[in-house]
């Protein structure tokens, strides 16, 4: 018998695989609302929760008392979580949970609660690094130094000297952090948890609570966003198991819309002074940087050092961080950590060289693609996306257009792993041939459940109607957090592992009966082949295992070639600025991505335009503003943390880069790498409209409008 | 704030002084007083003592169904959807009229229900986002969202898709241009634009030739 190994089909040979394939599992449920989140679980008897946050920056809690809550109409539990002598480190901290038969009860319960507080000094302003010093406020945060500094200054022809920066934004994932809790008995604990880790959160609930980890179900069949900012189970859904106990009722407790922005997690700020200088044949000899910034939460820390510069590794190069301790929320993951903001700081940076050079900055990103680990990628992507914009005819000199209205083009590009996470998945194949698929994995928007059953329904040769699919449980197989890119790779190898397992057992089972070969089977069209010549159907072959269903555990991440990681991707965008109002408007959009073998066309493209436009929100409107005086975080809700609309976003062009080697590379996550370009491509776009820089994002039309009279100035 | 008068503060700003001064006399200034104003603290006292009006039967005609629940007045058409009636297409995101994911159709006409009150919808017809796919039978603006992807997470979905809807119905044959135009009231984080944009344009297409 031919060895077996686990492979994808032929390129070109597949039914589903690579097509576009809509959301059929979930797709209808989701559009009608049908599908049920944490924030939608309703069981009878449900009570809401509503929580008191500290309005302070940094204070103490001098005086707390709840009494007056549980004596208001509805209230059935009041939970102090922070308590009389707290010490409050930014603002928004949780300080009483109230549980109400409704939750505009609850809210009367919080009204009713007597709290104050000594208000202590606080540092929130996160772009102020000298006033950060004077208050001790800064920590080194890395700095690494390679070649020569000085001598790769020497070689420069021309040297650029630059600020840039990128403020802090959130995740403002429409669906906040929550949970729904029902105890059954004393020991027996369900959470319908708002989390992309489903597999890995029961732990965080039993600790706490003092029960088994068996005993703690954590389900969640949908999540409403997460963007890297819900791997945990997080204080807040412990005091909803906690109230939940106390009540003796289900309690759902979600964050209000403010406290989510404020305490749930954000991306750390950046703002860099470069310096980088080419020589006369425009190749970067020298880069040296420092960036200041904050990741909140008082932890010192700000935009990894490594990414500076990005992507590209010149000879000489110094780069240097410091992070800011802040008296603000504190950071989570957030969609390709570190990434956005090293290629905002240096794309940006190199752009500008080039202006100063006299170089179109395609001829000059292309000349030091050596500096690169992807040159063989980035050089036919960016030629791609140069035709797909137009580049030779729209690019002009920076500021070189005429009327009040200016038109620019500008471009960037990046890195990402996307290797497959550790998950494993059961795989049922039933006598009447129907499959079963269950993983404990969940969709963040991923298009989970269709991908699996492309891979299962691929791999038998059915329908994806024959396949049921199962995630969201922990008492499915474990599978990894869907964080980095790590879920496509996760849950297609193990369940392409397991499919050709168990195909394997029929076949064999085939060959007996028929008398052909194991090895000439193949399973298509829901039938079973031999040589080009029909065995029997699909139906006749899964009835051979018998009256049980035979089931597989597949197995990953595995380095068996049906998964991989690294890609890059290139970015260029198009933009009108009007230099009277200062509104940038987006134009068009190119994006060129590799990404190894698709599994489903469909909803690849999805991740990359979903990732250009979320690009867009932080390249142009979203910000998080602080109001230093205060302390507090002024614009937490979503009329004044703004994001695009539907008629923001320009004309987006989406180019999947599949030569004939990315299909063997096998399977790599998409969801992070096209949202890492588009602050530099659009502010290296208005450079070039403009002729100046406008040197940090968000480009609203004030810093336009600030950046043009310094430029008179 | 009384917008009658300036507010009581210097500068642009709170200033540190008035700040640390004003939260260390108001002794019983709530969590939710932004700088502890005496004049805020007072109101949130009067706030305090707000006893809310006695729940009441509402009668709501919803997705075609008289349904009889007994809601406070203050009690809004979103929250009664989603916690009396357990119609959770209606999702509460902004809770501030801002992005569009609790969209019903009023009578017809894309409302958000967290800007309307319960009480005062009675009488009139209100359709939410779970009638668009009822015992297996699919409006075509859920087949369109299928079919152009124009969902990831999903949570601002529904909403959208009844905004889709009510477009259509009301702009049959509408352009593009139209469709980014008349569909501005609704927030997607994820980014689905693309793909929702594809939907309602061929919806609003296909209702042109269905006369």
């Amino acid at each position: 018998m031919a060895e077996r190994t686990f492979s994808w089909p032929k390129q070109g040979e597949a039914s589903l695989l690579g097509k576009e394939v809509p959301r059929v599992y979930d797709g209808p449920l989701k559009a009608s609302g049908h599908a049920k989140y944490a924030n939608d679980i309703n069981t009878p008897g449900t009570l809401f929760v509503r929580l008191l946050t500290c309005p302070h920056a940094h204070a103490k809690i001098s005086k707390l008392n709840v009494e007056p809550a549980k004596q208001v109409n509805g209230v059935k539990a009041v939970r102090v979580l922070r308590g009389e002598g707290a010490e409050i480190r930014w603002e928004g901290e949780l300080i009483v949970a109230v549980a109400a038969e409704r939750p505009e009860q609850a809210e009367d319960g919080l009204r009713a609660i007597e709290v104050a507080y000594e208000v202590l000094d606080h540092f929130v302003d996160e772009a102020d690094l000298e006033t950060a010093k004077q208050k001790d406020a800064t920590r080194p945060a890395g700095a690494n130094t390679k070649g020569d500094i000085d001598a790769g200054k020497q070689q420069a022809t021309t040297i650029h000297e630059g600020f840039y920066g990128v403020p802090t934004i959130t995740h403002m994932c429409l669906e906040p952090h929550g949970a729904h809790c029902e105890w059954k008995g004393e020991d027996q604990l369900t959470v319908h948890l708002s989390t992309q880790n489903v597999s890995g959160t029961a732990g965080q609930f039993a600790g706490p609570l003092g029960i088994p980890e068996a005993n703690v179900r954590i389900l969640c069949e949908y999540i409403g966003g997460g963007f890297g900012s819900k791997f945990a189970a997080d204080e807040w859904g412990v005091a909803c198991a906690q109230l939940a106990k106390e009540t003796g009722r289900p309690v759902r407790l979600m964050l209000d819309r403010a406290t989510e922005l404020k305490i749930a997690g954000n991306r750390p700020s950046a703002f860099a002074k470069v310096t980088v200088g080419c020589n006369a044949e425009g190749k970067i000899t020298v880069w040296d940087s420092v960036h200041w910034g904050t990741n909140g939460g008082l932890k010192g820390g700000t935009v990894s050092q490594a990414v500076m510069p990005y992507v590209f590794d010149p000879p000489n190069r110094r780069r240097e961080a410091i992070g800011l301790l802040c008296h603000t929320g504190p950071d989570r993951a957030w969609r390709a950590p570190n990434h956005p903001q090293g290629c905002a700081l240096t794309d940006t940076a190199l752009t500008d060289l080039a202006a100063k050079a006299g170089i179109d900055p395609l001829t000059f990103f292309k000349k030091n693609l050596d500096l690169t680990n992807l040159p063989h990628i980035y050089g036919p992507e960016l030629d791609i996306a140069a035709r797909l914009m137009d580049w030779e005819a729209k690019w002009h000199p920076p500021g070189a257009g005429k009327g009040p209205v200016k038109r620019g083009i500008g471009l960037a590009l990046h890195t990402w792993g996307g290797g497959a996470h550790n998950a494993q998945c059961q795989l049922k194949v039933h006598p009447d041939g129907s499959i079963e698929v269950a993983m404990g994995s969940q969709d963040i928007g991923t298009g989970t459940r269709t991908a699996i059953g492309i891979v299962a329904a691929e791999t038998f040769g059915v329908p994806l109607t024959s396949v049921r699919v199962h995630i969201g449980s922990n008492q499915y197989p474990k599978a990894g957090p869907s964080g980095g890119s790590t879920t496509i790779g996760g849950v297609a190898g193990p369940v392409r592992r397991a499919g050709q397992t168990a195909l394997w057992k029929i076949f064999d089972l085939v060959a007996a009966k028929y008398d052909v070969s194991a090895d000439s089977l193949v399973a298509k069209d829901q039938k079973i082949w031999s040589n080009n010549k029909e065995v029997c159907t699909w139906k006749q072959a899964a009835a051979l295992v018998g009256p049980m269903p035979l089931e597989v555990l597949g197995e990953g991440a595995k380095q068996d070639g049906l998964t991989s990681a690294q890609v890059g991707g290139v970015q260029m965008a198009e933009v009108a600025v009007d230099t009277e109002t200062g509104v940038v408007r987006m134009i068009k959009m190119v994006a060129v991505q590799d990404m190894g073998l698709i599994v489903d066309r469909l909803t690849a493209k999805s991740q990359i335009l979903g990732a250009m436009i979320m690009g867009i929100a932080y390249s142009l409107t979203e910000e998080r503003i602080m109001d230093n005086k205060t302390g507090r975080f002024i614009n937490a809700d979503l009329a004044n943390y703004k994001l695009p609309r539907i008629g923001d976003i320009g004309e987006l062009v989406v180019e999947l880069y599949e030569p004939a080697d990315q299909y063997s590379r096998g399977v790599i996550g998409l969801g992070e790498p096209p949202v890492i370009s588009p602050g530099a491509a659009i502010s290296n776009a208005v450079a070039n409209a403009l002729g100046v820089r406008v040197p940090v994002l968000p480009l609203t039309p004030k810093r336009v409008l600030d950046a043009l009279k310094g430029a008179k100035a | 704030m009384d917008r009658d008068r300036p507010p009581t503060r210097s500068g642009p700003g709170f200033n540190r002084r008035d700040f640390l001064k004003g939260s260390g006399a108001a002794v019983t200034a709530t969590a939710l007083a932004t700088a502890a104003h005496e004049e805020q603290a007072a109101a949130q006292e009067a706030a305090r003592k707000l006893v809310p009006a006695a729940p009441q039967k509402v009668t709501l005609n919803v997705n075609g169904k008289d349904v009889t629940i007994t809601v406070e007045p203050r009690v809004t058409l979103m929250n009664a959807l989603r916690d009396d009636l357990n119609l959770t297409a209606c999702k509460d995101v902004c809770d501030r009229t801002v992005c569009g994911a609790c969209t019903v159709l009023l009578d017809g006409k894309p409302v958000y229900a967290c800007a309307r009150l319960a009480i005062e919808c009675q009488g009139m017809k209100i359709q939410t986002t779970e009638s668009l796919l009822q015992d297996g039978k699919a409006d075509p603006v859920i087949e369109a969202f299928v079919k152009h992807d124009g969902m990831q997470c999903g949570f601002c979905t529904p909403g959208f898709a009844m905004a889709v809807r009510g477009f259509c119905t009301q702009h049959p044959g509408a352009t593009l241009d139209d469709c980014r135009k008349g569909l501005g009231g609704n927030i997607c984080r994820c980014g689905t634009y693309d793909g929702v944009l594809k939907a309602a344009y061929e919806v609003a297409q296909a209702a042109k030739k269905g006369g």
